[in-house]
């Protein structure tokens, strides 16, 4: 499906992410890895070392300090914003929403929305297409895009397909109306076919968690984990990424008739290394302008990947700078979307610690 | 050629025997992060890139189909 949103624009991006960091040497007791194959791994997928929030951190911890942030700093003003949309996998309750918790925590206005979104990998992208549609409305001048995840709680530490990469941390992406005009390209598919290609299987109200959920059971690679954790069909999703990825950039870009190379930066979800380079080189992009450096200083946080990846690489250069930028999004669901749009001259642009 | 890719493959899994005429997948000698480790040495040995969409079970699952997965990528035999 295309969409095209009219007159809206970015104008500032902060990532929160824990202070907490585990090494991949750390943990590679936890896997049946030699050392050769580890090393080949860490260069090939990007296993470095990942953020991880401390027993006790949820998201709107890593929410609420980071628009605390921005209000100290008056970068933001809370009688400003008319809309929180949180995206996550990680809510606090199945009710209320999380986005709720956070307005209370704040003491925002009554006089606005707010909405949980349940997505991941593509969670960026679905975020800015409702920030979008909200921003439509005459009473709507800012809303505010929370994209936060702590997905390491459910993932087992014996899980060498998903631990080593896994990281936790949120984004705050201010959405406006645009002065300027401008148009932003945008498309997204779903395939609800594959939705047990990355699933927490219980826990939820079909398979409620319960002692035998949550025994570890040993896989065919010899990874263990329950049914409580996260579990990824590794090689589905690689093949799903490769296949539908490429044909749905190429279509974007021929909607809004622009070349390739008159992108600046492709801003990709950061599953890994691998993945991320066959991307590209797919897709005839140099490497260097779809960055792949997420996962290994910080690991895949799922929705708040890309946030990440634009403040980690570009920082104060979108502070001073106009980009033509394209995000791409695909994973949980199955979800993938994309987006074609000018990011410039944000108010703020940076990661900071909690 | 055969004999390079079944160096390549003892490198990666040191405790088996390659050159057995067995399905290095099916028999559990080569798992998906193997395969990663795989492409990428093979990709470095030879100075090719191999298609995302060839990065299937089915390449990788004897010497013959590696050589002709190298083969199709240009390495000449």
């Amino acid at each position: 499906m295309n969409l095209t949103f009219h007159n809206k624009s970015i104008t500032g991006i902060l990532t929160v992410l824990p202070v907490n960091e585990v090494k991949f040497e750390d943990e590679i007791e936890n896997y049946n890895f030699s050392v050769a194959k580890s090393l080949k791994l860490k260069m090939a997928m990007g296993y470095n070392k990942h953020r991880i929030v401390k027993d006790g951190v949820t998201i709107s911890d890593l929410c609420v300090f980071g628009l605390n942030y921005l209000f100290d700093k008056e970068l933001l003003l809370k009688e400003d914003i008319d809309a929180l949309i949180l995206v996550t996998q990680s809510p606090e309750y199945f009710m209320p929403p999380t986005s709720n918790v956070i307005q209370g925590k704040l003491g925002l206005k009554q006089d606005m929305i707010c909405m949980d979104i349940n997505q991941g990998c593509a969670g960026f992208e679905i975020g800015l297409f409702q920030a979008f549609m909200l921003l439509d409305q005459d009473e709507i001048n800012k809303v505010i895009l929370l994209n936060a995840d702590t997905l390491s709680q459910k993932v087992s530490k014996r899980d060498r397909n998903s631990n080593p990469l896994i990281g936790d941390g949120a984004s705050i992406t201010i959405v406006e109306k645009s002065e300027k005009p401008n148009t932003i390209y945008a498309n997204i598919k779903m395939d609800g076919s594959a939705f047990d290609a990355l699933i927490i299987p219980a826990g939820g109200f079909k398979t409620p968690s319960t002692a035998e959920t949550a025994l570890m059971v040993e896989d065919s690679a010899g990874n263990f984990r329950s049914l409580d954790n996260l579990v990824m069909k590794g090689d589905d999703v690689f093949n799903f990424v490769q296949r539908e990825v490429p044909p749905m950039i190429d279509d974007l870009l021929l909607k809004a008739g622009v070349e390739k190379q008159a992108v600046d930066y492709y801003m990709f979800h950061q599953p890994n290394k691998f993945m991320l380079n066959k991307l590209a080189d797919k897709l005839k992009i140099p490497r260097e302008k779809m960055p792949s450096n997420i996962v290994e200083n910080f690991g895949n946080s799922s929705g708040v990947s890309i946030p990440t990846a634009i403040s980690y690489n570009l920082g104060e250069r979108l502070m001073k700078e106009s980009l033509l930028i394209c995000l791409a999004g695909f994973g949980v669901g199955l979800t993938w979307a994309s987006l074609l749009l000018q990011m410039e001259y944000l108010k703020f642009n940076e990661i900071i610690d909690f | 050629m055969k004999q390079q890719i079944i160096n390549i493959l003892q490198e990666i899994r040191p405790e088996f025997d390659f050159s057995q005429e067995i399905n290095f997948i099916e028999e559990g000698m080569l798992d998906s992060f193997d395969v990663v480790s795989l492409v990428t040495t093979l990709e470095d040995r030879y100075g090719i890139s191999i298609d995302g969409m060839d990065i299937l079970p089915e390449n990788f699952g004897t010497v013959d189909s590696i050589e002709k997965l190298l083969i199709k990528n240009g390495v000449k035999k």
